[in-house]
C-alpha cells in the first residue's frame, strides 16, 4: 500500500513537474505581454520533433535535449518576432484566433515534414530500467531523472526570477507593463528574450516526455489545455502560482486516476463504480479549477493588482 | 436640516492588507443636501465612494438609504433603491451615441428594461426622457456622436448626466470637475447647483472654490476618518481642520 | 433615431436571399447535384450555431472557447431519445435546445464570474470536462459515440429519410431562429447586452444587473446551439465525442471572426465560407488545415473586421 502511494506521489511529482515547465513560460508570456498564447503547445510539439529527429541521427539522448532547445527557443523568437508581436496590443479574442491559426499551421507542417504517424524518441538504454529505492519499491530510472530534470528547471528559474535583474524586470512586467516600461526596461528586447525561454522550456518537457509519450501530431493541445488550467488555478503572471498550480494538477490528476475508481468500486455497484470512477477521475481536475475560480476569480496568487 | 436622511454611513471600515484606507467612518447625508466630502489626497475619499456605492465591499459598518440598511448589496441593486455614482475617469458607452447613454440609464429604471421583443427604438418616452436630460447638461446638439468622440469637457458632462438620468435620491458625485479648465468647469457648477433642487449631493471635489461655494454642509476626511463635519463657514474655522488639511494646501 | 445599433434587414434582398434558400434543394435535384442538400443542411446548421456563438463574442463581449459542449449536449440528448423511440423531430430538437441551456446555465454561473482570460480559459476548462464525461461514459459510446438508426420523425406525411425535406425543416428552423436573434438584439435585453460589451462597469453602476444579464445572453446562446446539435445528430445520423472537441470550439470562433463578429450575417457568412472552403478544397489538398490556418491568420493580422467588414470597406 505504502509503495504504492509513493509510486503514484512520484508520478504525480512528474507530471506537475512537466506541466510546470510549459506554464512557467506559458504565464510569463501571459503575465508580461498580456497574451493568449495556444500555440504554446504547439512549440512543445516541435521540441518533442526535433529531440527525436536528432536523437535518430547522432544516437545521443543529450545532444537530442540541446538541440531540441536550441531550435525551439531560435523558433520561438522568430514566431515572436514576426507574428506574435503585432498582436500584443489586440483583443484576446484576435490573440486565441491568430494562436489558433498557427496550431493548425504547425501541425499541417509537422505531418508534411515528418508524415502523420508518430516517431519514435527511445530513452537512453542506461536509464531504461528500474531503480530499487528502498527494499520492495522499484520505480523506473528514467521517471527519475524527469523528475530530477523538472526539479532543477524548476529551481534554476526561480533563481532567475526571483534572484536577477532580468527576473525583476520580468516580474514588474507582469505586476505593471507601463512601470517596466517607465523604469526605462527595453521591454521589446524583454518580450523576445522571455519568449524564447519559454520556448526553450518547452522543449525540455517535450524531449522529456518523449519517450514516455507519444511523438505524434496534436500532442500539443491536451497538455497545453492542462498548462492552461495549471496557470489559471495558479494566478496568471505568477510562476510561484503556476508552481503550486502545476504540482496540484499534476498530484491530484495522478492520485484521482487511481484511487477514484478503487474508492466507487468499494462503494457503489459495480455497474455505476465501472462508469461513474473513470469519468469523474478524468475531470477531477477541472473541477478544481472550477471550484479556485469560484471563490478566487483570479486565481489563487494573482500577479496583478 | 431637519430633513429625513437621505443616506446614513455609520461606522464604515475598510482595509487593504495592512493599511486602513477607511477607519470607523461616519456621515449624514440629509434629504436634499449638498454635502461635500474633502480631504487631503490619501485620505480614503474614493474608498468611502467605492464602499457606499457598493463596488467594493467594506470590512465593517452599516450603511442605510432612506432608513433601508443597503450593506452588502450589489452596486445595481443600490442604484435601483436610488444610489447612483458618477467616475472620477470617465466611464460611458463609447461606441454607443450620446443619446443612446443616456437612453441606456432611463432603461435600467424603466418598465421592461430586459424585455426580449418590442424594440428599443420603439420605446419612445425613454428617449424623451434622455434628451430632456441631455438639454439639461448641455449636450442636447450632440446627441447623435459617438460618445468616444467626445472631447473631454463633454464627457465629464455625460458622465454626469448619466447619474442623473438614473433618477437616483442620492447622487455620488466623484470629482465632477476633474481636468477641467476654468472655462469648462463653470456650466459643470452651474450644473451641480441646479441639481441641489431635486436631490440630494454626496460630492468629493478638490476645487475648493467650488465646494464651498455649493455645499449646504462639509466633511473632513483624514486618514480614513471624519474628523470634522460642519457648514462651510464652519468647517473655515475648524482648528484641526486648518491645521490638518487647509493648511497644509495653502502651503 | 439610434439607428447604429438597430439592425435593419432590407426588405427586397432578404426575401431574394430566403426565396433561393427554399428552392436551392429542387435546383440541386435539377441539376443532379443531390449531395449538396446535405451539404447546404450543414451550412444552415453551422450557420444557427455560429451566430449564436457571436451573440455571445460580437454582441455581448463573451469570449467562450467552450461554446462546442452545448452542440454535444443537444447532440447527445437528440440521439439518445432517437435511439429510445421518442423520435418526433419536433420533441428531440426542444429537448436539445433545453439540453443546451441547462449546460450553459451550469457553466454560464460559475464562468461568469470571471473576466477576460479567465472567462476564456474557464469556458474551455468546462467544455473540456464535458468532452471527458462524454469519452468516459459507456451509456454514450465512448470513444465512438452513438449512431442513429433513422432521422427524428415530422408528421404531416413528410419522409424522414428525404434530404430534402430535412433541408428545408432546418430551414425553417434556422430562420425563425435568425428573426427571433434580430428581436432580440433590438429589444431592451439586446441592447443592454450589447452596453455590458462596451462597459460592464458602467452598466453595473446604472443600475442593470449585469450578472443576471450575462448568464441570460449565455443561456440563449447555450440553447440555441444546442438545438443546432440537435439537428446535427439528424444530420449525420450518428453523434460522436469529436462534436465536443475544444478544436470545434476553436472552428466556430474562426467561423464567428471571419464572418465578422458582431455584425448580424456574421456566423452566417463565416459558416458558409468555411464549410463551403473546405468542401472546395478537400478536393485538391489533404492539408486544408493548412491554408485555413494561414487565411485565418492573415484575417486576423490584416482584416480583422472579417467577411462582413471586407464587404462594407468595398461597398464604400
Amino acid at each position: 500500500m505504502l509503495t504504492l502511494v509513493v509510486e503514484q506521489v512520484l508520478n504525480g511529482l512528474q507530471l506537475g513537474l512537466m506541466l510546470f515547465l510549459l506554464a512557467a513560460g506559458l504565464t510569463l508570456v501571459f503575465g508580461i505581454m498580456d497574451m493568449i498564447n495556444l500555440a504554446h503547445g504547439s512549440l512543445y510539439m516541435i521540441g518533442a520533433y526535433l529531440a527525436a529527429t536528432v536523437a535518430e541521427a547522432s544516437g545521443s539522448f543529450v545532444a537530442a535535449i540541446v538541440a531540441a532547445v536550441v531550435g525551439t527557443a531560435v523558433i520561438g523568437m522568430a514566431l515572436e518576432l514576426t507574428v506574435l508581436r503585432p498582436l500584443y496590443r489586440r483583443s484576446h479574442l484576435h490573440q486565441v484566433l491568430a494562436t489558433f491559426a498557427l496550431i493548425l499551421i504547425a501541425n499541417e507542417l509537422v505531418r508534411i515534414i515528418w508524415g502523420a504517424q508518430p516517431v519514435a524518441l527511445n530513452m537512453p538504454a542506461a536509464l531504461s530500467g528500474p531503480v530499487e529505492l528502498a527494499p520492495g519499491l522499484r520505480y523506473p530510472a528514467y521517471r527519475l531523472v524527469v523528475i530530477g530534470v523538472g526539479l532543477a528547471a524548476a529551481l534554476l528559474l526561480y533563481v532567475v526570477v526571483a534572484h536577477t535583474r532580468v527576473g525583476m524586470w520580468l516580474r514588474a512586467g507582469a505586476s505593471d507593463r507601463e512601470m517596466a516600461g517607465a523604469m526605462g526596461v527595453n521591454t521589446a528586447w524583454l518580450f523576445t528574450a522571455a519568449f524564447g525561454a519559454g520556448a526553450a522550456l518547452c522543449a525540455v518537457a517535450g524531449a522529456l516526455l518523449g519517450p514516455l509519450l507519444a511523438v505524434q501530431v496534436g500532442m500539443g493541445e491536451n497538455i497545453l489545455i492542462l498548462a492552461f488550467v495549471v496557470i489559471v488555478i495558479g494566478g496568471i503572471g505568477s510562476v510561484r502560482g503556476a508552481l503550486v498550480g502545476a504540482l496540484l494538477v499534476g498530484l491530484l490528476d495522478t492520485a484521482g486516476r487511481t484511487l477514484l475508481p478503487a474508492l466507487f468500486r468499494a462503494l457503489a455497484p459495480p455497474a455505476v463504480a465501472s462508469e461513474v470512477g473513470p469519468a469523474l477521475a478524468s475531470i477531477l481536475i477541472y473541477v478544481l479549477m472550477a471550484g479556485v475560480l469560484y471563490f478566487h476569480p483570479r486565481g489563487l496568487f494573482p500577479a496583478r493588482g | 436640516m431637519t430633513a429625513p436622511p437621505g443616506l446614513q454611513v455609520h461606522g464604515l471600515r475598510k482595509r487593504f492588507g495592512g493599511i486602513t484606507a477607511v477607519d470607523d467612518a461616519s456621515m449624514t447625508v440629509a434629504s436634499g443636501e449638498l454635502h461635500a466630502l474633502i480631504g487631503p489626497n490619501g485620505a480614503g475619499k474614493t474608498t468611502f465612494i467605492q464602499l457606499v456605492s457598493g463596488a467594493e465591499r467594506a470590512d465593517g459598518g452599516r450603511i442605510t438609504l432612506g432608513g433601508v440598511e443597503i450593506d452588502g448589496w450589489p452596486m445595481h441593486r443600490r442604484v435601483t433603491q436610488g444610489l447612483a455614482r458618477s467616475f472620477q475617469i470617465s466611464s460611458v458607452f463609447p461606441a454607443f451615441t450620446v443619446l443612446d447613454n443616456i437612453a441606456l440609464a432611463v432603461q435600467a429604471r424603466s418598465q421592461g428594461r430586459c424585455a426580449i421583443w418590442r424594440p428599443v427604438v420603439m420605446r419612445a418616452a425613454w428617449f424623451d426622457q434622455a434628451r430632456h436630460i441631455l438639454d439639461e447638461v448641455g449636450l442636447g446638439a450632440r446627441s447623435e456622436i459617438a460618445a468616444g468622440d467626445l472631447s473631454h469637457g463633454e464627457r465629464r458632462r455625460l458622465e454626469i448626466g448619466l447619474t442623473v438620468a438614473t433618477g437616483a435620491r442620492v447622487l455620488l458625485l466623484d470629482e465632477p470637475l476633474a481636468g477641467l479648465g476654468a472655462d469648462e468647469s463653470g456650466p459643470v457648477i452651474e450644473l451641480l447647483q441646479s441639481l441641489k433642487d431635486r436631490t440630494s449631493v454626496l460630492l468629493v471635489e478638490h476645487d475648493m472654490d467650488a465646494v464651498f461655494r455649493l455645499a449646504d454642509r462639509i466633511s473632513v476626511l483624514v486618514s480614513g476618518r471624519v474628523i470634522a463635519t460642519g457648514t462651510p463657514l464652519e468647517i473655515r474655522a475648524h482648528p484641526e481642520v486648518r491645521r490638518a488639511y487647509l493648511g497644509e494646501s495653502t502651503a | 433615431m439610434a439607428s447604429a445599433l438597430h439592425i435593419r434587414l432590407h426588405p427586397l434582398p432578404t426575401l431574394l436571399l430566403v426565396a433561393g434558400l427554399a428552392v436551392l434543394p429542387v435546383v440541386l435535384t435539377a441539376v443532379d447535384q443531390p449531395f449538396y442538400i446535405v451539404l447546404a443542411s450543414r451550412v444552415l446548421i453551422y450557420a444557427l450555431i455560429a451566430s449564436s456563438l457571436n451573440l455571445l463574442i460580437g454582441y455581448g463581449g463573451m469570449v467562450s472557447l467552450g461554446h462546442a459542449c452545448f452542440i454535444g449536449a443537444g447532440a447527445y440528448t437528440a440521439a439518445v431519445m432517437v435511439r429510445a423511440g421518442a423520435d418526433i423531430a419536433w420533441l428531440t430538437w426542444p429537448a436539445a435546445a433545453l439540453a443546451g441551456a441547462a449546460l450553459a446555465a451550469m457553466i454560464g454561473v460559475v464562468a461568469l464570474r470571471t473576466r477576460g482570460v479567465y472567462f476564456i480559459m474557464i469556458t474551455l476548462a468546462f467544455a473540456q470536462m464535458a468532452y471527458y464525461v462524454v469519452v468516459s461514459l459507456r451509456v454514450l459510446g465512448g470513444d465512438d459515440g452513438l449512431t442513429l438508426p433513422h432521422r427524428a420523425r415530422y408528421g404531416f406525411g413528410l419522409d424522414p429519410g428525404s434530404d430534402t425535406v430535412f433541408y428545408w425543416a432546418v430551414l425553417v428552423v434556422v430562420l425563425l431562429l435568425m428573426t427571433g436573434m434580430r428581436q432580440l438584439l433590438n429589444a431592451p435585453l439586446g441592447r443592454a447586452l450589447q452596453a455590458i460589451r462596451d462597459n460592464d462597469t458602467r452598466m453595473e453602476a446604472i443600475g442593470f444587473p449585469v450578472f443576471r444579464i450575462q448568464l441570460a445572453g449565455f443561456v440563449i446562446a447555450g440553447a440555441a446551439a444546442g438545438l443546432g446539435g440537435g439537428m446535427l445528430a439528424d444530420l449525420n445520423q450518428q453523434v460522436s465525442p469529436s462534436l465536443l472537441h475544444w478544436t470545434q470550439s476553436g472552428t466556430l470562433m474562426v467561423m464567428v471572426i471571419l464572418g465578422g463578429a458582431g455584425r448580424f450575417l456574421g456566423g452566417v457568412l463565416g459558416a458558409a465560407a468555411l464549410l463551403l472552403a473546405q468542401e472546395l478544397f478537400s478536393d485538391v489538398t489533404t492539408h486544408t488545415a493548412l491554408g485555413i490556418g494561414l487565411v485565418l491568420l492573415a484575417v486576423v493580422l490584416f482584416a480583422p473586421a472579417g467577411l462582413a467588414g471586407l464587404w462594407r470597406q468595398v461597398a464604400r
